[in-house]
């Protein structure tokens, strides 16, 4: 289902071509990064921690030197030692010297799994072979794994040099606080005053993984010249070589990355862990190297989304008007800074419109593998906290919880609880949205068959998007057809969306347009894919790359009926001239006519728009829990989100709908979990739960459109507010069934069942 | 995954000397348990003999003593053997649970008993029908009740040079019937928390249970026989309250373990649960 709003309004946009790099994947023809061959090849292995705490007292590498078919044994020794400097990321900042520890460990391992050598041999199993050899000689210490455990005094050092801040200031010695930072605005003192109803709680969530079914793979060569290149699975080539050349202490410019097709990313292949240590291992054997990661250490190794302890007040006025909000957002970074908290703090009132808010956020090191991005970043946990407050102030006020989101909603002109001022957003229009929905206007038959229990949840969430740097080239073929070439690595169909837009422009069937994705020296710096940038940021240049051959093209009209440009106009896919209506040419004629006007065209643009729309999801669902073993099934879901504007609609439901469905793991099933020693037990596809399609209704979709003023289609990023509300949402349908409120995530069988015994 | 060696035998004598050579040899029916363990490390080999050809491990067939099974008959062939259908309806219910239909059309059902997981599905289901395991050596034949079979977590009595060669179901008497269940947090691919195979015997001249038979899967270091249930059930009529008594019973035979998979406390609240459910299903199935 789709609101009217661009209907007619465009030839290519809100149509659905099959996507140009469809054929080669369901047939098994797309390349990924380990598919890579190259002559002389070596594999490699990584040795890993089995602890989560412990010093490394020494490194014995001779045995596995001396196994007949080791090419290399390397540890932390044979890198460079990376400068103490911030990068961004996108979505998300690094500290090149942590990146660094973080490939291969130095004085300390840090988390089960961390690398503390690596091997290259002449086969995999010599690899491995001689992995097993090295000795590592540890000290364990004790770990620390929760934010709440590490904040205390005395707790176990993660970093034993880091310098934790405080509200700005440094804290005076050895601290896990990597920082406190605080939002404040009004009074809220005075608002909680002024309120009839208050609501306080307090949260604690699970880390949870992507769970993108691609391993980790990085194949590297180190030339005679010093020059690097690397092939890889990656949601950003151009950050994926700053971070390579960062951890190597080479120039960007020494560094050439070739991203293959991703399986899967979510924020989590931002992050480079096997690039630099392929490339050393090439550096010391003159040979390609190729390393390609396990499941287990996928999640043992790469990066998740945080652990949290949250808390959420909210007051109210009995007629339903919020009048003060705070929250206390302490996020787990994993073994070095840089958790989402912040993200989450910008997220986590932004669906209303809150007079006095106070949003303390703090990031705070873990014995766990670093975080990483995991679509929208942190917000998923605030709404967790914030939508099931509301929800019990709802229920509280009696008031329908779509009725009091839409009373409260943020709109132009309110001021988030962080500062920016909303632009044109699309909350009410969300809102209304789900309101006239089927599901929404559907009653919920409360008992199921044999003895189930059933209940209805909404939620609402927020995520600001991001615009960053993309650059996108566009060649005329003499058939009329263009190759467009961009640096936006694809994770969800974006080729496909970016080269609409294009043929959108000149006006011709987005079949005939042919994106490419180049490598880190084919095109002009382009950052990750993620922040919800690519249609968004990618797509604008691919606009203003399209409007480029547009210019080049009346020029070459012109000269071929030797007229002043002016003259020509281009409308419908034509070239015309405005006072001979004799003087036409499509797109595809003029093209044929290129070699004898001056050669080929090429059109470019690169960009660094402003003007991401933030965007709105809000969910429906209907859940259906055995009293006698916990066990909760979804049994409907309807998922409404403001997009700005659809230009691919199957891709922008895909996006919806694999969210949905990684809210629903993560509610229900997702964690990390630990034993006694800190160590991730539950480091595979059986026993990490993400799931399957049985466990998933079919996921209903309902795009609303209120394009973004800031894009020339409207587009807003659609990728990452579809999973902001999706946690809250399904524990505000177990409250429904059971009159539970569960404030731990994962909301899991057994948690349910004692919880339904405690209440007996 | 380390190097070892193949063979495919097609005859039984062939087979049984390749295990009685020096080293670890393992057999392989599907490969869904031995090819993960092989490459991570758990199990090793320094032979790896597929069994499938062997005619004797194929075998299906009902006779006058019994239903007779291969070890290495996939688990969809048993699924839909008829007398399986209609009469050891736990050995279907817990055959058709496995992993997804690939995983069925390629495990065999001696893949399953002698990787001994202590979440086995199917072994719960051959405990409660008081299943016999023969197998074979160089040196001869010899019978094991199943339920002396297990010897801890992925260990059996089985000796070196010894393998499986058929699993024996008594025939099935009238006025019986099996069931069974397991309980997963997922609806598919994940492994039982608890799974609890029932045989119930009843005479229908006064709905006493003439005989009773009980096992869980998940609830201790091997699948294990709810004996103090069985004991409740047997020489009395089988009521709500009795199921119920026996479902409680049940949970005495339980040792489980907390861990990622779920807590001890919650293991025994399933484990009378599914004891219950699986009884119902049993009285439901006799009565038609
Ligand atoms: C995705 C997936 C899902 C699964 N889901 C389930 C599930 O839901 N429930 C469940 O119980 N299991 C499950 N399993 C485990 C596995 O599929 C079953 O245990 C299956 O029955 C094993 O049969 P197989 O023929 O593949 O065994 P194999 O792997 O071939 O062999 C298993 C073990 O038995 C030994 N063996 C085999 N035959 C003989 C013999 N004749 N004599 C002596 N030893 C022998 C082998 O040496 C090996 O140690 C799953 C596995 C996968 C990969």
């Amino acid at each position: 289902m789709t609101t009217e709003t661009t209907k007619g309004k465009y030839n290519v946009i809100g149509t659905r071509p099959i996507r140009h790099d469809g054929y080669d994947k369901v047939t098994g023809r797309a390349i990924y990064g380990a598919d890579i061959k190259l002559p002389a090849l070596l594999q490699g292995a990584v040795l890993r921690s089995p602890h989560a705490h412990a010093r490394i007292k020494s490194i014995d590498t001779s045995a596995a030197k001396a196994l007949p078919g080791v090419s290399a044994v390397i540890t932390s020794a044979d890198f460079p030692g990376a400068h103490d400097t911030l990068i961004d990321l996108g979505e998300g900042a690094i500290n090149f010297r942590y990146a660094s520890n973080n490939v291969m460990a130095g004085d300390k391992v840090l988390y089960k799994g961390h690398p503390v050598a690596a091997v290259a041999a002449l086969d995999k199993n010599t690899a491995l072979e001689a992995a097993a050899l090295i000795k590592v000689d540890y000290e364990v210490l004790k770990p620390v794994s929760t934010v709440m455990e590490a904040l205390k005094p005395g707790a176990p050092i993660v970093l034993e040099d880091l310098e934790g801040q405080d509200l700005g200031e440094k804290i005076d010695g050895q601290t896990n606080q990597a920082n406190h930072i605080r939002h404040e605005f009004g009074d809220v003192e005075k608002g909680f005053a002024e309120a009839d109803i208050v609501i306080e709680h307090e949260f604690d969530t699970a880390m949870v993984h992507q769970g993108y079914i691609e391993p980790h793979n990085a194949t590297a060569t180190w030339d005679e010249e010093g020059r690097v290149t690397i092939w890889t699975s990656t949601q950003g080539s151009f950050p994926t070589r700053r971070q390579t050349a960062g951890i190597l202490r080479l120039p960007d410019s020494s560094v050439k990355v070739i991203p293959l097709e991703i399986g899967g990313g979510f924020g989590g292949k931002i992050p480079s862990y096997l690039e630099p240590v392929a490339a050393i291992l090439s550096r010391e054997t003159g040979r390609p190297v190729k390393l390609l990661m396990e499941r287990t250490s996928v999640f043992e190794s790469t990066g998740p989304t945080p652990g949290t302890w949250m808390s959420a007040k909210v007051g109210v006025k009995n007629d339903g008007t919020i009048t003060a909000a705070t929250a206390d957002l302490r996020f787990d970074a994993g073994a070095y800074p840089g958790s989402p908290v912040g993200a989450g703090m910008m997220c986590v009132f932004s669906c209303y419109d809150i007079p006095n808010t106070r949003i303390d956020g703090y990031d705070v090191v873990v014995n766990k593998p670093k975080t990483a991005a995991y679509r929208a970043p942190g917000a998923t946990q605030a709404a967790y906290a914030m939508e099931t407050v509301v929800d019990e102030i709802c229920q509280k006020l009696g008031m329908d919880p779509l009725e009091f989101r839409i009373k409260n909603a943020a709109k132009e002109g309110t001021r988030r609880a962080d500062g920016p001022i909303h632009p044109i957003i699309g909350a009410v229009e969300t809102h209304e949205a789900a309101k006239a929905s089927d599901h929404w206007n559907t009653p919920l038959e409360k008992n199921g068959s044999d003895g189930k229990l059933r209940g209805r949840g909404v939620a609402s969430g927020y995520w600001f998007n991001i615009g960053l740097k993309s650059a996108v080239t566009i060649s005329v073929n003499e058939d009329g057809t263009v190759a467009l070439t961009e640096g936006s690595t694809d994770i969800g169909g974006s080729r496909a969306s970016i080269a609409m837009m294009a043929a959108e422009v000149l006006g011709i069937p987005a079949e005939e347009v042919r994106p490419h994705v180049a490598d880190s020296e084919g095109i002009g710096y382009t950052d990750v894919t993620g922040g919800s940038r690519t249609t968004y940021a990618t797509g604008y240049a691919a606009h203003d790359a399209a409007q480029d051959v547009v210019v080049q093209l009346r020029e070459r009209a012109a000269k071929l009926w030797d007229v002043e440009v002016d003259e020509i106009e281009f409308a419908n896919g034509s070239y015309q001239s405005k006072s001979d209506p004799e003087l036409r040419l499509s797109h595809k004629e003029l093209a044929s006519k290129l070699g004898s006007t001056g050669g080929p065209v090429i059109g470019s643009a690169s960009v660094d728009p402003e003007g991401a729309g933030g965007a709105y999801s809000t969910q429906i669902c209907d859940i259906e829990i055995d009293p006698e073993t916990g066990k909760t099934d979804v049994i409907r879901y309807t998922i409404v989100q403001d997009v700005g504007t659809a230009i691919h609609p199957s891709y922008v439901e895909g996006q919806m709908q694999g969210a949905v469905a990684q809210c629903i793991g993560w509610a229900l099933n997702e964690e990390y979990f630990l034993n006694d020693d800190g160590a991730m037990v539950n480091s595979s596809f059986l026993d990490y739960r993400m799931p399957t399609s049985l466990d998933l209704p079919e996921i209903e979709t309902i795009i609303v459109e209120v394009p973004n003023p800031g894009h020339p289609f409207g587009v807003r990023g659609v990728g990452e507010v579809p999973i902001v509300p999706g946690v809250a949402t399904v524990a505000n349908a177990i409250h429904d069934a059971l009159g539970i409120r569960l404030r731990t995530t994962p909301m899991n069988a057994g948690s349910i069942l004692a919880a339904l015994k405690a209440k007996k | 995954m380390p190097e070892f060696d193949f063979a495919q035998p097609t005859s039984l004598n062939d087979a049984l000397d390749l295990f009685a050579a020096d080293g670890e040899v393992r057999a392989l029916v599907g490969g869904t348990d031995i090819v993960d363990q092989l490459k991570t490390g758990r199990r090793n080999a320094d032979m790896v003999v597929d069994v499938k050809r062997i005619p004797e491990l194929q075998r299906l067939e009902l006779t006058d003593d019994g239903l007779h099974i291969g070890a290495a008959r996939n688990l969809t062939d048993i699924a839909e053997f008829p007398p399986v259908v209609s009469d050891y309806r736990g050995l279907a219910d817990s055959s058709l649970l496995i992993g997804s239909w690939q995983i069925q059309n390629r495990a065999g059902l001696g893949g399953n008993v002698c990787n001994a997981a202590p979440s086995g599905d199917t072994i719960p289901a051959l405990l409660s029908h008081d299943t016999v395991a023969v197998v074979a050596s160089k040196s001869g034949t010899r019978e094991i009740a199943l339920s002396d079979f297990f010897a801890g977590p992925g260990q059996t009595v089985l000796q070196k040079g010894e393998i499986l060669v058929e699993l024996v179901l008594p025939l099935m008497q009238e006025n019986s019937a099996s069931s069974y269940l397991r309980f997963i947090p997922r609806n598919e691919m994940d492994i039982a928390v608890v799974g609890a195979g029932s045989f119930v015997q009843l005479n229908p001249s006064n709905n006493t249970v003439l005989k009773a038979r009980i096992a869980l899967a998940s609830v201790a270091p091997t699948p294990v026989r709810a004996r103090a249930a069985e004991e409740v059930l047997e020489g009395n009529a089988l009521t709500d309250d009795l199921i119920e008594m026996a479902a409680v019973a049940a949970v005495e035979s339980a040792t489980p373990i907390t861990d990622v998979r779920g807590s001890a406390e919650y293991r025994r609240e399933l484990v009378k649960v599914l004891t219950r459910r699986t009884l119902g299903i049993c009285r439901d199935r006799i009565n038609g």
